[in-house]
């Protein structure tokens, strides 16, 4: 986990409470008593397949979704309460990234970025002042006044940004921030969304469908489908320790035992009397594999054939993922395996 | 070139000037009434900043009725509301009321229809921004609409060259009229065909500089 100050949970920087929502009458629950609580400075996550109410639930934060019931409080202020005036000047605390970055066609880089500000009456001067700080934080120094038809996308989300933490908003709302990116842009961005929350003392509350995105930047996670919210928790934990079959899914995307079919179905068959079994070993922390291996072949007289493995990283933390074929007497391999949870070890059977 | 005696060139001058002020003062009208009936329709409509049925039904009858009324009956039916207006209802004054009513019920759709081209997403970015409404309208969809604006203007003005030939009914006078009278009425073919081609001229010079300040104006 990465340095956090641990706040109480009960002084939460965004607090959603019971949200429902349904958007024709008779139609299906967008969200359904949804409640969810993201801490200063975190970044949290919500993944889902499109559909699941995430984005609808990340929309309510800043009422441009207003429930049908429940309570949405951020940053103390409980919003359901307030006019439409300081409503007005609650969301320019709390900044947005979208998708497909919404920017003015008609308005330059600087434009663009100085329109929350234009927006809030600051004065011309003071306005050109702060664009100007905003622009080398997210590197587009070079493009001020560049129209966004002459940007690559990841500039063109970089203006986003620059937009959204315009007005010093202690509250980043990101809808989908990276889903039209490429693969190397996205990590760019993400890294620059991680580098903002450190700088800036941000709380991020991210809608992401890749969990990819995921393990790289949050810190927790909320897990939706069919607008609830079915699984939360550390990424880490999420990651190495799904409860639910759609959080397994989500999770096999990213850590998938990575074993070809054409390399399982090469795998030797067991010899007569004995079984093979075919798991996925997850570790983390102070395991050395080789001795775990090397341990459970010689106390428990079994065969471990590594079919793949790699180490990898969640929220910071690093964690290996191994593939195993394992022959040897069905309790003699039943034993090796309670040992390797004994020791904290994940295992799940890979289907060959 | 013996039918183009100096009174003749008097003629189309004349006349050439009575379509401009008919067109050029019909259409500032139609801009002045026809943008925020457009705006009104545009932020009244399902999908509007302020969903309102009962006042966007209506209202877009009322454009649809002006905009199905054949212009030389419109011209005619409206002859008292012309006279309170105008003071009169016959010349180029009087024409351009009639020319101005048709040319805002055809502007406002036109300007509706450009204003329905804009991102909703950069809408939805500035409200979550904090934006108001009148913020909304005159910072994010008429500055984002203008290019297609620009672009309905021209059509209008374009258009309301060809309703102004029928100005001649009420004694607007103009080319379409001159037309009529002398290379009609008088089998004077060199006049009907300097006339269409002073048309002709005039709308492609429309056209090119709508066309101009389009290109100049997006910025896609």
């Amino acid at each position: 986990m990465r340095d956090m100050p641990e706040l109480p949970v009960d002084d939460p920087a965004i607090r959603l409470a019971g949200l429902s929502k349904r958007f024709a009458t008779g139609g299906t629950l967008a969200l359904a008593e949804v409640s969810l609580e993201v801490r200063s400075g975190e970044i949290f996550g919500i993944v889902g397949r499109s559909g699941a109410g995430k984005s609808t639930l990340v929309r309510t934060v800043n009422l441009l979704e207003r429930p049908d019931a429940g309570a949405v409080t951020v940053l103390g202020q409980d919003l359901l309460g307030l006019d439409a005036a300081a409503l007005r000047k609650a969301r320019r605390g709390i900044g947005m990234v979208f998708q497909h970055f919404n920017l003015h066609h008609r308005r330059t880089v600087a434009e663009n970025i100085a329109f929350p500000l234009e927006v809030a009456g600051m004065p011309h001067a003071e306005r050109a002042a702060r664009v100007a700080e905003l622009l080398p934080l997210v590197g587009l120094e070079a493009k001020r006044d560049a129209y966004p038809a002459q940007l690559s996308g990841g500039q063109k989300q970089r203006v986003g940004i620059a937009r959204a933490l315009a007005s010093r908003p202690r509250i980043l709302l990101c809808d989908e921030a990276t889903s039209a990116l490429d693969p190397e842009t996205t990590a760019e961005i993400l890294a620059l969304i991680r580098d903002l929350r450190d700088r800036l003392q941000l709380t991020v509350l991210l809608i992401t469908h890749e969990m990819a995105v995921v393990k790289s930047i949050c810190d927790r996670v909320a897990v939706m489908e069919a607008g609830r919210v079915i699984e939360q928790g550390p990424v880490l934990e999420v990651f190495t320790r799904p409860r639910q079959p759609t959080t397994r899914r989500f999770v096999a995307e990213v850590i998938g035992h990575g074993v070809p079919s054409e390399t399982l179905a090469r795998l030797p068959a067991p010899r007569p009397g004995e079984a093979r079994r075919l798991v996925q070993v997850l570790f983390l922390g102070p395991h050395s594999t080789r001795a775990v291996i090397s341990e459970a072949s010689r106390d428990f007289g079994i065969d471990l054939d590594i079919a793949a493995g790699r180490i990898d990283s969640i929220a910071g933390e690093p964690f290996g993922v191994m593939a195993l074929a394992a022959y040897g007497p069905a309790e003699a391999l039943e034993a090796a395996f309670a040992w390797m949870r004994g020791l904290g070890l994940v295992i799940e059977e890979i289907a060959a | 070139m013996s039918w183009l005696t100096p009174m003749m060139q008097d003629l189309l001058i004349e006349a050439l000037g009575q379509t401009l002020v008919m067109v050029g003062v019909s259409t500032v009208l139609a801009i002045a009434f026809g943008l925020p009936l457009a705006l009104l329709l545009h932020v009244t409509g399902p999908n509007g900043l302020t969903p309102r049925p009962w006042l966007n039904r209506p209202l877009g009858l009322v454009v649809n009725a002006a905009r199905s009324t054949p212009f030389i009956i419109l011209m005619v039916a409206i002859v008292p509301f012309t006279r309170l207006v105008a003071g009169t209802s016959i010349g180029t004054g009087a024409a351009i009321v009639p020319l101005a009513l048709a040319a805002t019920a055809f502007l406002a759709r036109l300007f509706e229809n450009a204003l329905r081209e804009v991102d909703p997403g950069v809408v939805e970015a500035a409200l979550a921004m904090g934006a108001s409404r009148g913020q909304i309208v005159w910072k994010v969809l008429v500055p984002e609409a203008l290019p297609g604006l620009v672009a309905a203007v021209t059509v209008a003005l374009v258009s309301l060259v060809g309703f102004s030939a029928m100005a001649g009914a009420i004694g607007g006078g103009g080319l379409g009229d001159l037309g009529i009278r002398f290379g009609y009425q008088r089998f004077m073919p060199e006049v009907m065909a300097s006339v269409v081609l002073i048309l002709i001229l005039l709308v492609q010079g429309l056209q090119s500089i709508g066309d101009w300040l389009v290109r100049r104006l997006s910025h896609r």
